[in-house]
């Protein structure tokens, strides 16, 4: 083996060695190519999709007047939005129980915390429906004026994402000072004055990255939601869902494309926030 | 860390909204689907029924579960899954080794790269596949040139492996990434320097010190493939039917929902079991963080 090293390579500069180079070259490009290609061939002019014709943004024009389309990814936003209000205030909740109390039986409550985590979506999906139909919730949704029609999507999209929304503010909580409160109670301040004043500006970054983290999963919900919705509503991805069941059209390349930019900003901004803060440190 | 006694009213407060929610929207959810895997479809005027059930009649649904129809499911789900997971350790572990070998300053990118697909749909994930392997689809074309094909990629198992593969690595690199970052690089110094070659190294000293990584990225991909059911749904077509597609199936085609919920609870008790199997793998590694 150290009869290949090239001069200053050290037998354990493995980041250097063409093998690993390859290796990576390879592997980012079967992540990459597809999504790569699909987006590239939502600007392109041909149907069939599988030659470059030329450039065009028809597409996007065409999927921005299918309203069935705009309809779906109108509901799908509503539905992230008002899923991602309750999910963070759920899990922020949830979170500073956990980092503020002990209490009996505390780790088979953070177990029970974590089992929407863990268990298999089609399970929750059916779980849910079943539910929904059975106490006939689902029946009181179907007939509600829209927004309202998607409360069943709501709650079951809140019931998958404020766990992970608590995982991610308490894992910023650790980081907190316990003496600022201290402090601060010593200085007068109430309970309630402490928490908004104190705690809640600490908590800030999770809370944000918990929460676009929250929309980001509830955005991408098609397991869950094709259970849950009643037969009228339909969201983004159930909608798309139907579309490539149909075959692969430029339409679905641009609605993904905008779907892809969508979450990945949201996914970079949440990682941007939860990166350890370089100058406050608590 | 205060005990809950010193301060109930904020403890409730805290604790109330959460609790009750996960309870009404999914702890008794899984109750009615437990209810429902015990029970049958009523029978009016010998007809059975479409909405009406018998609740609670016993253990019928579970004991067709084992006709070997499905058991021929599951088992194919639990090969399919574990070949998946398998290839997602032997591409993941180079990954993960190579970015914790990485220059400083490239570490976060690199991560960053590998992270970003899970964040993508899943759907358009499964889609960008579907267009990469379909008969008119890149592949098929780039064979093409060389007068090779076009051969059928999708709707068989091969096509369910590698979606699953390509969907699920991340999972695999995070916790491989995590444990090798910790490894005490000296280890791998004294095994070279006492004349163990670099293969020998790494079976001997990488592989055994970063197996909590190892477990740890198995369970996380182990887990959401068995359960998958949109990758086997869209890629594999009814030649690659996964448990996961039955479940689908009794609850919409097939309209039969106490045999979906006993196939739920099969899926989940395998699940649990998964997890219990790394719970124990954890307390043997004598409290190493996995």
């Amino acid at each position: 083996m150290a009869a290949q090293l090239k001069p200053g390579q050290g037998p354990l500069d493995y980041g250097s060695r063409t093998w690993l180079k390859a290796l990576f070259g390879v592997n980012f490009f079967v992540l990459y190519a597809p999504i790569i290609t699909l987006v590239a061939f939502s600007f392109n002019t041909d149907k069939r999709g599988v030659v470059w014709r030329g450039f065009t943004l028809d597409n996007y024009a065409k999927a921005w007047n299918n309203a069935s389309l705009i309809e779906a990814l109108t509901n799908s936003l509503v539905i992230a939005v008002i899923a991602t209000v309750i999910a963070t205030v759920l899990g922020a909740l949830t979170a500073l129980l956990m980092w503020r109390f002990r209490f009996p039986l505390k780790g088979a409550y953070e177990g029970f915390m974590a089992l929407p985590i863990v268990i298999p979506e089609i399970c929750m999906g059916v779980a849910l429906l079943l539910f929904f139909v059975n106490s006939g919730l689902m029946e009181f949704f179907v007939h509600m004026p829209w927004p309202l029609n998607l409360g069943n999507i709501i709650f079951a999209h809140v019931t998958f994402c404020f766990p992970f929304v608590a995982v991610v503010v308490r894992s910023r909580l650790v980081g907190f000072n316990r003496q600022l409160e201290e402090a601060s109670k010593d200085l007068g301040a109430s309970e309630w004055q402490t928490f908004w004043s104190i705690i809640v500006p600490y908590m800030k970054p999770g809370l944000i990255a918990g929460a676009l983290l929250a929309f980001t999963l509830s955005l991408d919900d098609f397991v869950i939601t094709f259970f849950t919705s009643g037969p009228e509503t339909v969201t983004f991805p159930v909608k798309v869902y139907s579309l490539v069941r149909r075959g692969v059209s430029p339409e679905i390349n641009a609605a993904s494309t905008v779907l892809i930019v969508i979450t990945v900003v949201a996914t970079v901004l949440a990682m941007k926030l939860q990166a350890p803060p370089k100058a406050d440190k608590g | 860390m205060e005990n809950w006694k010193q301060n109930p009213r904020v403890f409730w407060t805290l604790g109330m909204p959460p609790s009750l929610w996960l309870l009404a929207f999914f702890i008794i959810p899984l109750g009615f689907l437990f209810v429902m895997s015990f029970s049958d479809k009523a029978i009016v005027d010998g007809q059975v029924s479409i909405t009406g059930y018998d609740y609670l009649t016993g253990f019928s649904n579970y004991i067709r579960a084992f006709d070997p129809l499905y058991l021929g499911i599951m088992w194919k789900s639990v090969w399919i899954s574990a070949l998946a997971t398998a290839l997602c350790l032997l591409t993941a572990y180079p990954i993960a080794f190579g970015i914790c070998f990485a220059k400083d300053k490239w570490k976060p990118l690199l991560l960053l790269l590998v992270v970003l697909p899970f964040w993508i749909n899943l759907l358009i994930r499964t889609y960008a596949l579907i267009a990469v392997f379909r008969t008119q689809g890149y592949v098929n074309k780039i064979l093409g040139w060389v007068g090779l094909g076009p051969y059928e990629m999708l709707y068989n198992n091969f096509a369910v492996i590698f979606g699953l593969v390509y969907v699920y690595m991340p999972f695999m690199v995070l916790p491989l990434y995590a444990t090798i970052e910790r490894l005490d690089k000296s280890y791998l110094e004294a095994s070279l320097d006492l004349g163990g070659s670099q293969f020998q190294t790494f079976m001997r000293v990488t592989v055994p010190l970063t197996m909590p990584g190892i477990v740890s990225g198995i369970i996380l991909v182990f887990i959401p493939c068995l359960g998958s059911f949109l990758t086997p749904d869209l890629l594999g077509g009814a030649n690659a039917l996964m448990i996961g597609n039955v479940i689908e199936r009794q609850f919409k085609a097939a309209n039969d929902w106490p045999f979906g919920a006993a196939l739920s609870f099969l899926l989940m008790y395998a699940t649990f079991g998964a997890l219990a199997l790394r719970y124990l793998f954890t307390l043997r590694s004598k409290g190493v963080d996995v």
